[in-house]
This record gives C-alpha cells, structure tokens and sequence, in this order.
C-alpha cells in the first residue's frame, strides 16, 4: 500500500511540482495517473521508488516512510519502468541486461538463473536470452526494459508512459499482461496520457494538474467529463464524446467501453422503435 | 540537474549585453594585452577597477562573484609563490616591494580572469555564433558550438533521467571503494552514449531535410550592427591602449610603497 | 504524373539482410491529405525517408525502383533540392530545433538557401503565423512544451515554402489536447493553403477524419490504398491490428448485431453520433 500524506515537492531549481497531493493505493489497485506534460505526474511516482523525496508532507510504502530507506531497498518492492528503454539498456545480451538488478540485490546465480528464464517466458522474449539489447526492435527493447524489472517480482509496478511509440496490438499486448499482473495481485501504476487505451483497461484514474489531483475516480467517471478532463489537457474517449453528443437524446454519459456502448445503443434503439 | 543549471543560457537584455561580441573581445584582448605589460600594482588595479561599472551596468554581479571564488583557489597559489620565491630571492629579508609586487602578480591574473568572465557572462551564446560566422568563421564551426550549448542541458537531464533508471534497478553510485565506484557508472556511460549517438543521427537527418549545405554562400536571419555603445567602447579601448603604452615608454609608474613612502 | 509517385519501390538498409519496403506502388495527388498506417515496423518511416531522398542519399543501401516527387526523379537529385519542395517534421521534437531562438531555428533552412535577408524575414514571421506560434518568436526551444516545439518545428518546414509536407509521428509524445492541435493545424495547411500532407500516424481516432487517402502497410508493404471509409470498413483492416477508431468500431458492432446506420462507415465521433441521431429521428 502506498499512502501520500500532502505531499509538497520543490526541484532546486525552484520550481514547484507537487503542490499539496493526498492520495492512497491499496494493494492489488490499478491507477492510472493522467494529466498534461509537466502536470507531476512522473515526479508524484518518483516518490513512489524514493527517486525524490517530498520537501514538505511524506510518502508511506507498506507503512515505511521512504526517507527512511535507501532507493535500493525501496526498488525491491517497487519496480519502475521508465519512459525510453534506452534509457537504462546498456548490456550485451538480453540476459545480462534482466540479471543487473538481480545481482545488485544481491540475489545468488541459481535464483538469477531462475529469475531471467521466468521473465524471459512472460514477456515472449525466450529467443533473445543472448542476443544484444541494442539489435531489437522498438517494441522489443521496451519489453526487455519491462523484463529487467518484473525479474525482481516487486508487489508494485509503475509504468512510466508505457504507451508512447507503440502500435495497436503492441499497446494489447501490455493490457494483457496488466490485468496478468493483477491476478496475481500486483499492484499496477501507469503514467499515461493515452486516453483511448485507459478507456480499455477501465482502471481508477487521477488527474492532475500544476501539482495537484483535480480529480480522483473510476475511468467511466472521470474520462467522461469533458470540462475537467480539459483543465488536464486531455480530450475523453471516442467513445464518450460519442454519449456526450447524444445526451440529449436521454442516453447516459459515463459510457468509455465499446462492447458497452453497443448494448447501450441496441436495446435504446429496439425501445425507440 | 544543479550543476547544469549554470549552463542554461538565458536571454537577457543590458547595454552590455547588446555590445557586439567582436568589439568586446577586442576590448578584452587589449586589457589582456595592457595587463601583461604591466607588473606594477597601481595600474593592475586601475585595470580591475575600469572592469566593475560593466559587471554592474550588466547586472551579473552574483555570477561574476560567483566566477571570482572560483578563481580564488588559484590566485592563492599564485600569491604564494610568488611571495616564497622573491622572500628567498631578497635572501630571506621581508620587505613592502616584495608583498606589492606578489600582490600584483595576482591581481594580473584576476584582471584576466575578470575580463574573460565578463565577455563570457555577457555574450548570449547565439550572439557569439553570429559573430564567429561574421568574422568568416567556417559555418561548420559555428553550428557545431551554438548545436554544442543547445544540447548542453538536454543532455544533463537525459543524464539525471538514466542514473534515476538505473537506480530504480538497485544500483547505488556510492557504494564500494574507488574502482567499483568508477564501474558503477558504466550502467549510466553506456545509455547515454548510445542515445547521444541516436540523437546525432536524428539531428542530422533534421539538417539535410532542410538543405543543409544547399549554398557555400549562406545568409543569416540576423546581422551584427555597430550602436552607439559599441563606438564608445572602441573609443574606451583604443583609449587605454594608448595610455597603457604611452605610460609605460615615457612615464615612470610608481609603487604603492613609494608612493606611502613606506620605507624598504 | 501524380505529385508523388513511387514506382515498385523496394529498399534494404546497408547491412541489412531483408528489405525493409518491398514493391511499394503510390499515387499521391497535389492537396490530398494521405495517412500513412500499420504496424511497428512495417516499413512507414522508411517509406518517408525515400520522399525526400534521405534514401538513397543520407542512408545508402540498396534501392531499387523509382519516386518521383514534384517532377523531380529523387535519387538523381541531392537532398537539398529535394528539400525545397518537401518538408520533413519528425516524431521527436527536441531532435529538429538546432537553434537557440525560435525564429533563427524557422530561419534555418532558409538560410541554408541563401535567401535575402528581407524575403527571410517576411517568410519567417509569414510561417511562425501560420503555425501560431508568432509570440514565441523569441524564445529558447527548451523553455517550450512538447506541442509548442512541434509547432516550430512544422513552421520551420513551411517557411521553405514545401509543395509537400511529411509528418513522421509527430505527436506521439504529446498530450491529447496538444496532439489535437496540432492536427488542426495541419488540416488547416491542408485545405487553406492545398499543401500536400502525407502522416504518418498510429493514433487514427484523432486523425482519420481528417485523411482523403489512407496507405495500410504491413511487413514492407502497401496492403490497402484508397479512401479512408472503404479501408477502415474491411475486415482485413482490422486484422492487421491497426487501431481502428473506437467509433468505427463501434458502428461496424451495431451492424453485426443487425443494426445498419448506413453505407459510409463513420471515422469520428461526431459522423457516428449524427448518424445514431438520423437512425433515432428515422423511427
């Protein structure tokens, strides 16, 4: 669980990023923290891990303050993964690239060996276990950033813009394996301002804005007011400006799931018939 | 992120700023040059002192104090030295000539370290660039130094972004003794390289797609002019040289001690 | 001849064992607006790079077959001169302002040209109005959002006055409102000044409306070509795994369920919910 008691967070460079955030999530959620650039979305997460600390208020992991811990310990429990995979590939193969973080918790090599073949699996990456990190595709090197830290099996996975340059079936791929993780009782982050694939994975959503969350609530509740999502920058869903067109016509306007909306529009046009 | 900020060139405007870079380097070669033809301290100090009012007309006090500490460390050492040799030289017997001529030596090397820090404080870097390509710097050259500070801070926070990746995979800079800790940076090094090596490739597919190299006679957008400000600096320039010169053929320069007639 | 116009077009990077576009055949007239779609990989970006002679002549590799662009037959020409009727907006923002204004970055090709300094400055500003981006004029790249860049970045390119503009991804790091804009604008081009504009684009709920042409690739090559409603319709479309818009998804739902809205499928929210408004006022 991860508790921000009004959190305040200044750069040295004076600009204020995090103005006054309160916020819990309970084990096993699934967030979505939306907004526009430069909103805090990623420096509200880098709290998460122990990157940043707050100046002012505290951020409890599991009950820890994260000023009482080192990043390293944090990591353990908290997995991040960054926006641009070449931001933290640097090894020969594949499987070295997985077992860095392993060995630098000081796992021993039979459970590095087990580790890297289980991640390896889980994200379809078996053929590349010895190929260079820098051959793959796009799409490919973000999987193995994505591998490099699900290999540590943390209770807490953040997603930092995991959305960013990937095409349709690839942005499939990765809700697959977020609603995976939840089975498995993970508890799942993502960054995002990719509207059309929070519509999809349904998940609680905050939005903030100039450092703070201007709303907190349920996808169908918050990607469907239009006046809000506006403030962050954000247009909803195209599924919800299609409710939101129709409103008048007593149709309702939290609908974002299309399967949804089609059953919606069946059954009121069979009663307008 | 902090260290770097210093680098962020920022547009400021002050009748210095406006100067034409070319002038004011020619004005900080001939303080360069009068103060190398000088040993003595009275116009050593004259030197420092003509340099204050286009810190403050500039308004880049903080960083030109800021850039003065940084010179301190080595302006001891020159001090130093130069006491200790002439203290040994005169036979071990302290005299006033020997402190002021010490003195002057250092205040030789601050008058340098004081003219090129206002040039460099007070010359936006694009102004700089259009000066070198003015003065028939090859154009290469020149896009190479302005393309050089324009990345200058997106790299630093490209660089801040992958220790921060890193660190989320366990590792921790600080540890081990000195060797481990120079290993430690591999992890950062190698990213960094390699997205510096993308970006170059996506810098310069960006170039030809807007014709690059279409003419050896380019043009440019702006163009230096010469303001009234910049007659007056030649004029203060030329001024100082001929004085400087002047003084030291015909005029015997006296020293401080001499002239407080305090006795050697 | 169309303006743009490639020939069974097939190209393999040096080092390469596999070529990345295979017999690419394309007709683009002078106006339409073209989007450029399929699957990571399949060959759009390196399409692109052929439209202003980056293939052959900045990447070298082996390319066979031929594009015309704007008369002129590409790889003969250097890509300067090419230049002058294409103009090239990339996916990364930060990666194409080289300059330390605004103005001297929109300035930059121009004087790459030798222009006159006075018929520069009138493009200039002409070209930063056009990308509403005039205000910044004097402004650090750095000290600008994500969307504010790219709209230098597309006024950089129209001050060389292009014929045809190429847009590689240009918003994927952008917010939805930002990218939006941005789509305006181009649109805007489009129609105002009938510049010919050729994106390359994942995010079709925001951009499909806007397309005359639509190109789906995949695996090196053309797989479908032709006017958005009919490509976005077809079943084959979707296999691919584009990212149909949700609201032609939608309509093509109802219409399995036996409930027809009409013949042209509908490419934004705004088509689909006047048709639903049709089909509630027909009953």
């Amino acid at each position: 669980m991860i508790e921000v008691k009004d959190v305040h967070f200044s750069y040295p460079n004076g600009v204020q990023a995090l103005d006054g955030v309160s916020l819990t999530v309970k084990k096993g959620e699934f967030l979505a923290v939306m907004g526009q650039n430069g909103a805090g979305k990623t420096t509200l997460v880098k709290h998460f891990n122990g990157l940043l600390k707050p100046t002012r208020g505290e951020v409890l992991v599991d009950g820890v303050a994260t000023t009482k811990v080192s990043v390293a310990a944090l990591a353990r429990n908290v997995g991040f993964v960054f926006q641009n995979p070449d931001h933290q590939l640097f090894s020969e193969t594949v499987e070295e690239e997985i077992a860095f973080a392993l060995r630098n918790f000081g796992l021993n090599e039979d459970v590095v060996k087990k580790r890297i073949t289980w991640a390896l699996n889980l994200l379809g990456l078996a053929q590349y276990r010895k190929t260079s990190p820098f051959m793959l595709s796009g799409g490919e090197r973000k999987r193995v950033a994505l591998a490099s830290v699900l290999a540590w099996d943390p209770k807490i996975l953040i997603l930092d813009e995991p959305t960013i340059g990937q095409d349709y079936q690839q942005k499939e791929k990765l809700r697959q394996f977020i609603l995976q993780m939840r089975t498995r009782g993970k508890t799942v982050i993502i960054v995002t301002h990719d509207v059309e694939f929070v519509a999809e994975c349904n998940p609680r959503v905050i939005l903030m804005r100039e450092g703070k969350i201007i709303i907190d609530g349920e996808a169908r509740k918050v990607l469907t007011n239009p006046e809000i999502l506006e403030e962050a920058s954000i247009i909803p869903s195209q599924i919800a400006q299609v409710f939101l067109q129709l409103s008048e016509m007593g149709l309702p306007c939290n609908v974002i799931d299309v399967y949804e909306a089609k059953s919606i529009l069946l059954s009121f046009l069979e009663s307008h018939r | 992120m902090s260290v770097f900020s210093g680098l962020k060139f920022r547009k400021v405007y002050s009748p210095i700023h406006n100067l034409d870079p070319r002038i004011k380097f020619i004005y900080v070669c001939s303080i360069f040059a009068v103060a190398i033809m000088f040993g003595e301290l009275l116009p050593l100090m004259a030197l420092f002192l003509l340099q204050i009012p286009f810190v403050v007309v500039a308004g880049v006090k903080r960083e030109w104090l800021r850039s003065m500490r940084g010179a301190a460390f080595l302006a001891t050492f020159i001090f130093l030295t130069n006491f200790i040799a002439s203290y040994i030289g005169a036979g071990y017997v302290f005299t006033a000539k020997i402190l002021e001529t010490a003195v002057a030596m250092t205040l030789r090397f601050i008058v340098l370290v004081e003219s090129f820090s206002v040039f460099f404080l007070t010359t936006s870097p694009d102004h700089l660039g259009l000066a070198l390509e003015q003065t028939h710097v090859p154009y290469e050259f020149v896009f190479a130094f302005t393309t050089a500070v324009r990345f200058v801070p997106v790299l630093a926070e490209e660089a801040e972004t992958i220790m921060d990746a890193q660190k989320a995979r366990g590792l921790e800079l600080e540890r081990g003794n000195f060797l481990k800790r120079i290993r430690n940076y591999i992890p950062v090094l190698i990213p960094l390289i390699v997205s510096a090596i993308r970006r170059s490739l996506e810098l310069a597919e960006a170039m030809e797609s807007r014709a690059w190299g279409a003419t050896k006679k380019r043009t440019n957008l702006y163009t230096l002019k010469v303001h009234r400000g910049d007659v007056v600096l030649i004029a203060l320039t030329a001024l100082t040289l001929v004085a400087a010169v002047y003084a030291r053929l015909y005029l015997p320069v006296p020293s401080l001690s001499e002239l407080l007639k305090i006795p050697s | 001849m169309a303006l743009v116009e490639t020939r069974n077009l097939t190209y393999t990077y040096p080092g390469a064992t596999r070529a990345s576009i295979r017999e690419v055949s394309l007709r683009i007239e002078k106006g339409e607006f073209v989007l450029i779609t399929g699957p990571s990989g399949c060959g759009k970006t390196t399409l692109c790079r052929c439209f202003n002679g980056l293939i052959p002549s900045f990447y070298q590799g082996e390319l066979e077959g031929e594009v015309f662009v704007a008369g002129l037959h590409v790889s003969e020409h250097p890509i300067y001169e090419v230049a002058k009727h294409v103009g090239f907006v990339f996916q990364n923002p930060e990666n194409q302002l080289f300059a330390l204004s605004v103005e001297k970055d929109v300035a930059f090709g121009l004087e790459n040209l030798g222009i006159k300094r006075e018929e520069m400055r009138e493009r200039v500003d002409s070209a930063l109005k056009l990308a509403g981006v005039y205000d910044l004029r004097e402004r650090a790249p750095h000290e600008l959002s994500g969307g504010q860049q790219q709209r230098v970045a597309i006024a950089s390119v129209l001050a060389m006055q292009p014929e045809i503009i190429v847009l590689d991804e240009p918003t994927s790091f952008l917010d939805p409102l930002s990218a939006k804009k941005i789509f305006e604008v181009i649109y805007d081009l489009n129609k105002r000044l009938s510049i010919t504009v050729i994106l390359v684009e994942h995010r079709l709920d925001l951009t499909a409306r806007y397309a005359d042409h639509i190109v789906i690739m995949d695996d090196g090559q053309v797989v479908m070509d032709g006017d958005p409603h009919d490509v976005l319709r077809s079943e084959e479309a979707r296999l691919i795994g584009i990212g149909i818009p949700k609201a032609t998804r939608l309509f093509q739902l109802l219409k399995a369920d036996g409930m027809n809205l009409g013949e042209k499928v509908p490419l934004s929210s705004e088509e689909l919910a006047e048709m639903l408004r049709e089909a509630v006022k027909d009953q």
